[in-house]
């Protein structure tokens, strides 16, 4: 068993065993608190540029079940357990996580005190850290180096590279692809739209060309206002009549795109807990959440947007209803994969935007 | 939605008498709730008929009733108190099965008193069998193919129709009683008819049986306006077939994926949400382990063991919040206690893996089958919380007190692979450590797994306990690896066994390599928010979270363990009263404790909890983290008072009564030299060590003899023998279990039973009550009936039983608690026990007295003496009721334990009945215990020749009230003797009609079969009285304790009970 550390920018070091690749990685560390659906997590392209740590100590017991990704390749910079069953058992486990992180050479660390690193996060905020196997690490050389790591524009990096159709009778969705999870178009197609997958350079004019009867932002990774010319595009389809659900990023982008301001959560929230509210009906939902941005609803011109969704724990925005259009986004995520399925009925109600063509 | 502003005044009906598959955790719930309750300014009347518990405390509700738990009480209570809504989904199946009787009979709507909680409605959809069945299929929710059947004719045709095999699940019982799985037709018949019996309403369900699916269950919430939450799940690891309150159990499952994880949780919401349940909920699910199949096994619309085990697993309160709920809140308006910051409507997320295990009574019941079914068996449980699924096992198994502390405990080495592979189909409390000797012995997984239906992944975890078992035994220890053995929770003890080293020299190397637990907190949420509920549970490697800093003085409350058979609830009472005597004194409260159904283990009853096995090691963690200024070891039964040794050598001051003189009154020859310094005659005895040693004792004693191992509780072990085989083969059973101390032969003197508790400053004692029981020595006095105050015995005797009390407190420097039992021969009081600490009667005694006894003892303890606190010393004015102590039993729980009633304890609970005068007492005790006659009006008698004479004068008492009497030919011949007219009845092995015949009648209202003496060479009494209680037929085996049921049997004629509010009484 090889040794490996876990160095964060403010100094903390913790020693584990490595596991998945054994080359260096820098990026931001964030924490999940989900207890099944590590699968999901992987694969979600939204962790692009950033390591995941799991908060649940026991990871891998059910393997890999290639159907459950949420995209065709896990996603993370890096992989922090505490530890990793040596035998998966699952009737339809075909793979285990120490050779899925080999395959595409994604870093990792075992055999750390996890909850340790979440209180850290939690108390300073989410930070930069290294992964590395290299027991004659200079900390004096790799925290500068550290504190000045930025993320960088990674949508572009998990977008698909060309549009692909999913077959239906129903609706014309265009999904923009910002780093979606599979389980978006799937909820979508399952309710029997036609779903076309666009790449998240395509421009506001090839999309609406095409005439769909609903548009569909998806989720992605990094900082929403990064994603400067997508938000161009974001501002058209806004202007354009056609009905608009957008989930996580995409409710970021809208936002952006209407003058709304967003800003970085101290250390995000990630997990398959977390309680919002229908602002409409009253209703508390469990939600699946990954984002470390949020919408910034202080100054919020009702004449542009209300509230439709609020975090029960911590009163940060979790939806938007656009004043006058047929949109509405949300900060969390209704396709659930993993998580809770309650907020799935949205999916429904946007069924019902697009004429509930079904 | 705010709370309803017209709900003022709440009835909570609690669960009664403690019994298999109803205990702790109804206490713990329902305390909770009361808490809650009065939190919100909320009137509380409460009405259980058990004394030992919390929530019939004056500090828990603002009326305290307790009464049997029938309707006609109910009635009578809500006429008296008026009381605007009842809340009946705390009590447990007892509390619900009540709250619908009455409110199918329109009562409650009669006198306008609403359900709360849940409506009655929703009751009948989750519990109706056909009802339920109904409601899933409109949902589209799978359950097994089934059928509510009312005769057995009609449960063999659906099974011809679907397959054998079938499980049987009687409505409306609680603990699957009566139930369990069928492989044949002779056994369907046998199950079906005892379980058409046992259920309320004569239904049991028949079922495709899925044993082998893994078994799945949900804990879900959902309030008034709709919102609904899972608070955890969990994962049996004995997949079904065995009932959920006898499996292992983790939370949450480790082998499900999150589509499965979600599937479920889906389904569970919705059930709950269709059955509009209002507050929590447990649905159970068999999974198929190869596909998405999935059915519902059951919903238990309140709360329920698996709640308090939830509750305890993720530290969010269940039964708090449901009774939050039941009042009018929604989930987002109750905060969460443990963070502060968030709400109840959120799901707790684990950083850690929690494992139950059940504590199962075959150590008393020896001659019980250990087989595990879907009926019930198991009298309590344990819990362990640690960072993997290893360490928390081995922290469960040796939480458990059963001497065992790894998978090595039980020993199958002499199997041969073979036999190995026939003992795993065997499922009983010991199948782990079968398996674990399988992989010693090279079984495959996939072997075990094909038996056994373990979950591979379960298996590979035993396994890498017996590599490490292995690995210490044959390689070298070095650092990497003693921190791996401690990582998995392997304690000191047995890594010294494996490596052959000292323990101390195990510590000492931890010592050097710097390996030390560390402790981490339960805080509902994964460290994602601050929490600020002190709840720790230990793992090696790792950041340290306890603070030990305070500028409080620190003290060490050690708690009881699991719930087993002699000691019970009451210890938890005790501990729980003492800390929060400790408080008052301005004290920084410490609990250790690992069982998830009690009080003392809610995270806001200490200031500090460590879910922690109470083994030496594991205490001694603590103490290095949290350096108490002392420990009390008095109010935790047995359990604490065996690691009183171990704290002195941590340097724990004990505080209360010294260790030496904890020793002196356990120790034989000690005591018996203080009772000779204090002139107090005993039973004259010896201490032995051997067998030949007890029968040459005995042959000097004169049989009758009592023999037993020292430092026990409730008995275990004790027996009369009547001759030298006797004494032989007692002392062989003693030897079975672990005996490090000598075993003691003592007289045995038939006479009155008496008992007393009392405090002790030092100089000063009080004494509450003194308490008689009604049957003569012989019987545990935990089996016996006990009234306060005493009623046949001289002021005399009373005044030489409050002479000797003061003279063994004294002598024994006690300081805190003592129990004395004595034994009255004539006026002569003979001194039979003493136990320097709190004991089962405490709760009791405190209740009907009005005296506090342990705060009274936890202050004492803190130096302050019984006259500054306002008591008159001595023993304290008789109060103006009769309060009766009835023990309950659960012996229709466990097939082929042996009901005879002898100086082992076998309740596992009891009931109170309190009046104004005895036989109203006496008649409310057994109707509380469920002794509710006459049906039939025919009996059956069979009576040992020494007590043929007292008789016969109970026999004629019984005829005059119309009672047909069976008996067997010698008993038959001295009652016609003697002008009653018994009917001659053939014995078991004689032809029909027979005794056996007339038992499976069902016409038969009670047994009385009093065995002789000693070791009974005839099997016919044990299986007439197996045969009785199992189908559901009352069987008293002691004389006295028929001619009390007599007695309150010709005083049925009281209509109206007197309800007596306990809060009320106050002696002070």
């Amino acid at each position: 068993m090889m040794k490996a550390f876990l160095i964060l920018e403010d100094g903390h070091v913790f020693t584990g065993t490595s596991i998945g690749s054994k080359k260096e990685v820098i990026s931001e560390i964030v924490f999940n608190t989900s207890m099944t659906g590590y699968l999901e997590v992987l694969t979600d392209p939204s962790y692009a540029g950033q390591a995941v740590c799991m908060t649940y100590p026991l990871i891998g017991n059910y393997g890999i079940c290639y159907e459950d990704q949420e995209s065709l390749r896990p996603w993370p910079d890096g992989y922090i357990v505490r530890e990793l069953s040596r035998l998966p058992s699952n009737f339809r486990s075909q793979d285990t996580i120490q050779n899925f992180l080999k395959r595409f050479d994604i870093p990792g660390i075992a055999g750390i005190d996890t909850r340790a690193l979440t209180r850290i996060l939690r108390e300073k905020g989410t930070m930069n850290g290294m992964i590395t196997t290299n027991e004659n690490y200079d900390l004096d050389e790799i925290i500068p180096k550290l504190k000045a790591y930025t993320t960088g524009k990674v949508v572009e990096k998990v977008t698909c590279s060309e549009k692909t159709v999913l077959k239906g009778n129903g609706p014309k969705v265009a999904l923009m692809d910002f780093g979606a999870k599979n389980n978006i178009a799937k909820s979508l197609n399952q309710r029997g739209c036609q779903v076309t997958i666009y790449p998240a350079n395509t421009t506001a004019e090839e999309i609406l060309k095409a005439s769909p009867d609903g548009i569909m932002l998806s989720n992605g990774p990094g900082d929403p206002k990064e994603c400067t010319d997508i938000i161009k595009e974001v501002k058209k389809l806004y202007e354009s009549d056609v009905p608009i659900f957008a989930i996580c990023l995409g409710h970021q982008l809208m936002a952006l795109a209407n003058g709304m301001d967003t800003h970085r959560l101290k250390y995000g929230h990630r997990g398959g807990n977390h309680p919002v509210k229908d602002l409409e009906t009253g209703r508390v939902y469990i939600s699946s959440q990954n984002h470390g941005y949020v919408v910034d609803t202080d100054k919020l011109d009702p004449a542009v947007a209300v509230p439709a969704f609020v975090n029960v724990n911590d009163g940060t925005n979790e939806g938007l209803s656009y004043t006058g259009k047929n949109i509405f986004t949300v900060q969390f995520h209704p396709e659930a994969c993993p998580g809770p399925q309650d907020s799935s009925y949205l999916f429904d109600r946007f069924m019902d935007m697009m004429g509930g063509k079904n | 939605m705010p709370k309803n502003p017209d709900i003022k005044k709440v009835l909570v009906i609690g669960s009664g008498p403690i019994v298999i598959g109803q205990a702790a955790e109804f206490d713990y719930a329902g305390t909770q709730a009361c808490r809650s309750l009065k939190e919100e300014g909320i009137e509380v009347v409460l009405l259980n008929s058990n004394p030992a518990t919390i929530m019939t405390d004056k500090d828990i509700a603002d009326r305290v009733y307790i009464e049997p738990l029938t309707v006609e009480v109910v009635e009578q209570l809500i006429l008296k108190e008026q009381p605007d809504s009842v809340l009946p989904t705390l009590g447990g199946q007892a509390g619900l099965n009540l709250a619908m009787e009455l409110e199918e009979k329109g009562f409650l709507k009669e006198h306008n008193v609403r359900l709360i909680g849940t409506t009655s409605e929703t009751i009948r959809k989750a519990e109706d069998r056909q009802e339920f069945k109904d409601t899933m299929e409109k949902i589209g929710e799978p359950v097994a193919a089934s059928l509510v059947v009312t005769n057995v004719e009609d449960g063999i045709a659906f099974t011809n129709k679907i397959g054998y095999p079938v499980v049987l699940r009687p409505a409306y019982t609680l603990g699957g009683s009566g139930g369990g799985i069928a492989y044949d037709e002779e056994q369907l018949i046998e199950i079906l008819s005892n379980g058409l019996r046992l259920s309320r309403v004569g239904e049991v369900l028949v079922e495709r049986c899925i044993a082998g699916w893994k078994e799945i269950e949900y804990e879900v919430m959902r309030d008034s306006a709709g919102n609904c939450i899972t608070v955890c799940n969990m994962e049996n690891i004995d997949p079904v077939g065995v009932h959920t309150g006898d499996s292992i159990v983790v939370a949450p499952s480790q082998t499900l994926g999150d589509k499965e994880y979600q599937m479920l949780r889906t389904s569970a919401l919705n059930i709950i949400s269709e059955l509009g349940i209002t507050g929590g909920c447990n649905v159970q699910y068999a999974l198929h382990p190869e596909s998405f199949e999935y059915c519902v096994i059951e919903v238990n619309p309140r709360v329920s063991r698996s709640s308090a085990l939830a509750s305890k697993a993720t530290g969010y309160p269940i039964a708090k919040v449901a009774a939050k709920i039941a009042l009018g809140y929604t989930l987002d308006e109750i905060p969460n206690a443990i963070t502060g910051k968030t709400y109840a409507s959120f799901e707790p997320m684990l950083d850690y893996c929690v494992v139950k295990i059940p504590r199962l009574p075959f150590d008393k019941f020896i001659s019980a089958k250990r087989t595990l079914t879907t009926q019930m068996k198991a009298t309590g449980e344990v819990m362990s919380i640690c960072n993997n699924f290893e360490g928390a096992l081995m922290k469960a198994i040796r939480s458990l007190e059963q001497h065992v502390d790894s998978l090595m405990s039980y020993d199958f080495t002499a199997l041969s692979r073979e036999e190995l592979l026939e003992e795993l189909k065997t499922v009983d409390d010991m199948r782990i450590w079968r398996i674990a000797e399988a992989l010693r012995k090279g079984i495959s997984y996939e072997e075990i797994h094909d038996i056994t239906k373990i979950d591979i992944w379960f298996i590979d975890k035993l396994a890498i306990l017996v590599e490490m078992e292995q690995a210490l035994a044959n390689e070298e220890l070095t650092e990497d690896l003693l921190r791996e053995a401690k990582r998995i929770e392997f304690p000191d003890n047995v890594i010294a066994r494996l490596t052959r080293r000292k323990e101390s020299e195990i510590k000492e190397l931890r010592r050097q390599w710097n390996i030390t637990a560390s402790y981490k907190m339960v805080d509902t949420c994964a460290a994602e928010f601050a929490a600020t509920t002190p709840y720790y549970y230990s793992v090696y490697g790792g950041e340290n979270e306890a603070d030990g800093r305070s500028d409080r003085k620190k003290v060490l409350v050690l708690g009881s363990g699991p719930i087993r058979i002699g000691q019970g609830i009451e210890f938890d009472f005790c501990s729980v009263h003492c800390t929060w005597a400790f408080a008052k004194e301005g004290y920084e409260t410490i609990i250790i404790n690992n069982n998830p159904e009690t009080v003392s283990t809610d995270f806001d009853i200490a200031d500090k909890l460590y879910f922690e096995p109470l083994t030496p090691e594991d205490v001694e963690n603590v103490v290095n983290i949290e350096k108490p200024d002392g420990a009390v070891v008095q109010f935790g039964g047995q359990t604490a008072i065996k690691l009183t040794e171990a704290l002195i050598k941590m340097g724990v001051k004990i505080l209360g009564t010294s260790a030496e003189n904890v020793d002196a009154a356990e120790d034989r020859e000690l005591f018996d030299q203080i009772l000779e310094e204090c002139h107090i005659p005993r039973p004259k005895g010896h201490t032995v060590y051997t067998a030949d040693e007890a029968i040459r004792a005995a042959n000097e004693l004169g049989y009758p003899v009592l023999v037993r191992p020292s430092y026990v509780l409730g008995g275990q072990g004790m027996q009369i023998a009547i001759n030298d085989e006797d004494v032989d083969q007692y002392i062989g059973v003693i030897n079975r279990i672990a005996q490090e101390h000598p075993i003691l032969v003592d007289k045995y003197l038939v006479g009155k039973e008496i008992e007393v508790d009392a405090v002790c400053d030092g100089e000063d004692i009080l004494i509450p009550g003194i308490m008689e029981h009604i049957e003569r020595a012989g019987i545990h006095s935990g089996d016996s009936i006990s009234v306060y105050p005493a009623q046949t015995i001289s002021s005399t005797a009373k005044k030489t039983i409050e002479e000797y009390t003061k003279r063994l407190a004294q002598s024994l420097h006690v300081i805190g608690m003592i129990n004395i039992q004595f034994i009255l021969c004539g006026e002569e009081v003979y001194v039979i026990e003493v136990n320097p600490r709190s004991s089962r009667t405490v709760p009791y005694i405190s209740k009907v007295t009005g005296i506090p006894i342990v705060p009274l003892a936890t202050k004492v303890i803190l130096g302050h003496k019984i006259r500054e606190m306002g008591y008159e010393p001595g023993l304290q004015p008789e109060a103006d009721y009769f309060a009766i102590k009835m023990p309950v039993f659960s012996f229709e729980k466990i097939r082929g334990a042996d009901i005879s009633l002898g100086p082992e304890m076998k309740s596992t609970g009891e009931c109170l009945g309190i009046a104004e005068t005895f036989n109203e007492a006496l008649y409310k005790a057994f109707l509380g215990a469920g002794i509710n006659l006459p049906k039939h009006k025919n009996m059956i008698m069979t009576i040992r020749d020494a007590d043929k004479p007292e008789a016969v004068e109970i026999a004629k008492r019984f005829e005059a009230l119309g009672y047909k009497i069976y008996a067997t030919r010698s008993t038959a011949k001295v009652f016609k003797e003697n002008g009653i007219h018994a009917i001659r009845t053939n014995k078991i092995e004689q032809p029909s009609p027979n005794l056996m015949d007339l038992i499976l009648g069902h016409k038969i209202d009670l047994v009385i079969d009093i065995p002789e003496q000693g070791v009974e060479h005839s099997k016919d009494g044990f299986v007439i009285r197996r045969n009785a209680i199992e189908t559901g037929v009352n069987v008293l085996t002691a004389i006295d304790t028929a001619r009390a049921l007599v007695t309150s049997l010709e005083n049925t004629d009281i209509k109206k009970l007197t309800l007596i509010d306990i809060a009320k009484v106050d002696r002070k």
